[in-house]
C-alpha cells in the first residue's frame, strides 16, 4: 500500500507542480495515473522512488515513511520500467534483466536462472536472446525486456513511466494484454503513468485523472466513464467514450427505473385502468417484496372478465436479465429470445427495471443527439 | 633518391634509437594527459559550473604557441626531456578532457534515470553505463591527442629532450634535406602508426551494443 499524504513539489522558483495531493494506491492493485503533459503524473510516479523529492508532505509505503531509508536500497526493491530507450544498449539482454540482482549481488547462478525464467515467462527463447543486445530486438521485444527487468528480484511496487508509448499500436495492444495477464498471476502493485485514456480504461483497476498538480478525479474505470467530473475529466475522456466500452454499460444505467407493476390480487379492471394511465401495453406482478412473479400483457386480458385476478391469467415463464449484465448481454437475450421487452431483476430477484424496444431507442438515440 | 636512402641507411642506428626515444617522450606525455585529463573530464560532469572554465583554461593553453609554451616552461623544469614531456601533455589534456566530458554529458538522460531508478549508486551508474557508454568519445580525444603529440614532440628537440626533431633541427641547420626527412618521415609513419593502433583499440573497447 503507497500513502500520499498532502505531498506537494515546487521548484527553486516558486512554481508549485504539485499541489497537497491525497491517495491510497493498494496492494495489488494496477494504479493509472493519468493527464495531459504537465498535469504532474511523472513527478508524482518518481516521488515514490525517491528520484524526486517532495518539497512537503509524507509518502509511506506499508506504513514506513520512505524519506526515512535509504534511496539506493528503496530503488532497488522498486520495480521501475520506462519508455524502450531504459535499456542499457552497452550491456547484453541478459545483463540488462540481472541488473538489479548483480547490484543486491546474488550469485551468478541465481542470477541466470531467474533471467531464464523471466524471459520465459514473456515467451522469449532464453538460448535465442541472452545474449543479444538491445539494438538487436524489436521494440515490443525490448519493452518485454524492460518489463520482465523490473520483475527480477520479484518486488512488491513496480512503477511504470508511460512504458508502451513509443511502441506502434499493434505491438501495444499486445503488450498491454500481456501486461494485464501477467498481472492477473502475480498481483503487483503498479503504478502506471500514460497519456493515453484508451491504455487507461483497458489496464487500470482505478485511474487517477491529474491536472495542473491537482487530482481531478480517482475512481474505476466505469465510474469514471459513467460519471465523469464536470468539464475537463469529460473533455478529457472525451464525451461518449463509454460506447467504445460497452463492458462498462450495465443493464442498470440504460433501464427505465420505474416499470408499471402491479400486485397479483389486482383483478384485470384495475390492472387495465393502470396501464392505461401510464401508457402502457403490459404490467408487470410483482409481490410485497418486489418480488417479480409474472407478466400480463393487454393481449393476456383483453379475453378475460374484469373480475378476474392478475395471478390467474399472467405468464410466470418471464425471461429476464440481472442488473449487472452488459449491454451486448442485454441485446443477446432479447435477439435469441425475440422479446420486445426485459424486466431486470437484482440478484435477490427482485424487479429493478425494465428494459424495452422503445427504451432502448431513447438511449442509443442520446448518442448521436 | 638513392642518395636519402644511403643515408637513411649509414644512419639507421641513429634514426632508430631517436625513434625510440619519440615513442617513448610521447607515450609518457600522453599517458599522463589522460591519467590526469579522464577524471578532470568525469569531474566536471559532476559539477557543471566547472566545465565552462576548465574547459576554458584547457582551450587557453592549447592556444599559446608551442614554442612560447615551451619558453615559459624552462625557467620552471630547465631543459631536457621533462619542459618537452610537460609540454606534450598541457597540449593533449584538452581534447581528452573535452571528449570524456562530451561523451558523459551526451548519454541520453533516460538510461541514466533508469540506473539511478534501479538503484545503481552514482559510482556503479559511472563504472557500469557513463564510462563504457562514453568510451568511444574519449578514445577518439585520445586518438586526436596522441596524433598531435608526434608531431608536436619534433620541438623538443629545440630543448635537447632528443626524439626525431633531432634530426629535422640539425638538418635544417646544415641545410641537409635528407637529413631533414630522415627525421620527418619517421616521425610522419609514426603518428599514422599511432592512429592505426589507438584506432584498433577503440574498436575493441566500443562495447558490442553500441557499435553502428
Amino acid at each position: 500500500m503507497i500513502e500520499f499524504k498532502d505531498v506537494r513539489k515546487s521548484y527553486d522558483d516558486g512554481k508549485e507542480i504539485i499541489k497537497g495531493i491525497n491517495f491510497t494506491i493498494n496492494s495489488g492493485e494496477l494504479f493509472v495515473l493519468i493527464g495531459p503533459s504537465g498535469c504532474g503524473k511523472t513527478t508524482t510516479l518518481k516521488m515514490i522512488n525517491r528520484l524526486i523529492e517532495p518539497t512537503s508532505g509524507k509518502i509511506l509505503i506499508d506504513g514506513k515513511d520512505i524519506t526515512k531509508g535509504d534511496p539506493i536500497e528503496l530503488r532497488r526493491n522498486i520495480g521501475y520500467v520506462i519508455q524502450q530507450t531504459g535499456l542499457f544498449p552497452n550491456m547484453t539482454i541478459g545483463q540488462n534483466i540481472e541488473i538489479v540482482p548483480y547490484l543486491k549481488k546474488w550469485p551468478q547462478q541465481k542470477r541466470r536462472e531467474r533471467t531464464m525464467e523471466l524471459l520465459r515467462l514473456v515467451g522469449m527463447e532464453p538460448e535465442e536472446f541472452i545474449n543479444r543486445y538491445p539494438n538487436e530486438l524489436s521494440g515490443g521485444q525490448k519493452q518485454r525486456i524492460g518489463v520482465i527487468r523490473a520483475l527480477a528480484t520479484n518486488p512488491d511496487v513496480i512503477l511504470m513511466d508511460e512504458p508502451f508509448s513509443a511502441l506502434d499500436p499493434i505491438t501495444r495492444n499486445q503488450l498491454q494484454d500481456e501486461l494485464f495477464d501477467l498481472q492477473q498471476k502475480l498481483n503487483k502493485t503498479i503504478v502506471f503513468v500514460t497519456h493515453d485514456m484508451d491504455e487507461a480504461l483497458k489496464l487500470g483497476d482505478r485511474i487517477c485523472i491529474m491536472k495542473d498538480g491537482n487530482i481531478i478525479q480517482l475512481d474505476t474505470p466505469e465510474e469514471i466513464l459513467k460519471n465523469p467530473a464536470h468539464g475537463f475529466v469529460e473533455n478529457f475522456i472525451g464525451k461518449n467514450r463509454i460506447w467504445s466500452n460497452p463492458d462498462y454499460i450495465k443493464a442498470e444505467d440504460i433501464m427505465i427505473n420505474n416499470p408499471v407493476k402491479a400486485n397479483p390480487k389486482r383483478t384485470v379492471l384495475q390492472a387495465i385502468e393502470i396501464m392505461k394511465s401510464n401508457k402502457v401495453d403490459s404490467i408487470l406482478v410483482v409481490d410485497g417484496d418486489e418480488k417479480l412473479l409474472g407478466i400480463a400483457t393487454s393481449k393476456d386480458m383483453s379475453k378475460k372478465e374484469g373480475s378476474k385476478k392478475l395471478e390467474e391469467i399472467m405468464e410466470t415463464d418471464v425471461i429476464t436479465a440481472y442488473n449487472d449484465d452488459t449491454i451486448s448481454e442485454i441485446l443477446k437475450i432479447m435477439d435469441e429470445k425475440g422479446v420486445g421487452f426485459l424486466p431486470i431483476i437484482n440478484k435477490e430477484k427482485k424487479l429493478v427495471g425494465l428494459i424495452t424496444k422503445s427504451s432502448l431507442i431513447t438511449v442509443f438515440s442520446k448518442l448521436y443527439s | 633518391m638513392s642518395d636519402f636512402i644511403n643515408f637513411f641507411l649509414s644512419r639507421s642506428n641513429q634514426i632508430g634509437n631517436l625513434t625510440l626515444q619519440h615513442i617513448e617522450l610521447t607515450i609518457v606525455a600522453v599517458i599522463a594527459a589522460i591519467v590526469i585529463g579522464v577524471p578532470i573530464g568525469i569531474i566536471i560532469t559532476r559539477f557543471k559550473s566547472l566545465s565552462k572554465y576548465i574547459i576554458g583554461l584547457a582551450n587557453v593553453v592549447q592556444a599559446i604557441p608551442s614554442l612560447a609554451l615551451m619558453g615559459f616552461l624552462i625557467p620552471l623544469f630547465g631543459i631536457g626531456s621533462t619542459p618537452a614531456i610537460v609540454m606534450v601533455f598541457l597540449y593533449s589534456l584538452l581534447p581528452i578532457i573535452k571528449n570524456t566530458f562530451t561523451g558523459i554529458t551526451n548519454i541520453d538522460s533516460e538510461i541514466l534515470e533508469a540506473g539511478k531508478g534501479m538503484g545503481m549508486t552514482n559510482s556503479q551508474l559511472l563504472r557500469l553505463i557513463e564510462l563504457p557508454l562514453s568510451l568511444p568519445v574519449i578514445m577518439a580525444g585520445i586518438r586526436i591527442a596522441a596524433v598531435t603529440a608526434v608531431g608536436l614532440m619534433t620541438i623538443a628537440a629545440f630543448i635537447g629532450a632528443g626524439g626525431l626533431g633531432y634530426m629535422i633541427f640539425t638538418g635544417i641547420q646544415m641545410y641537409n634535406t635528407q637529413m631533414v626527412l630522415a627525421g620527418a618521415i619517421p616521425a610522419a609513419i609514426l603518428a599514422l602508426l599511432i592512429d592505426f593502433i589507438i584506432e584498433k583499440i577503440e574498436i575493441k573497447v566500443t562495447p558490442k551494443g553500441i557499435k553502428k
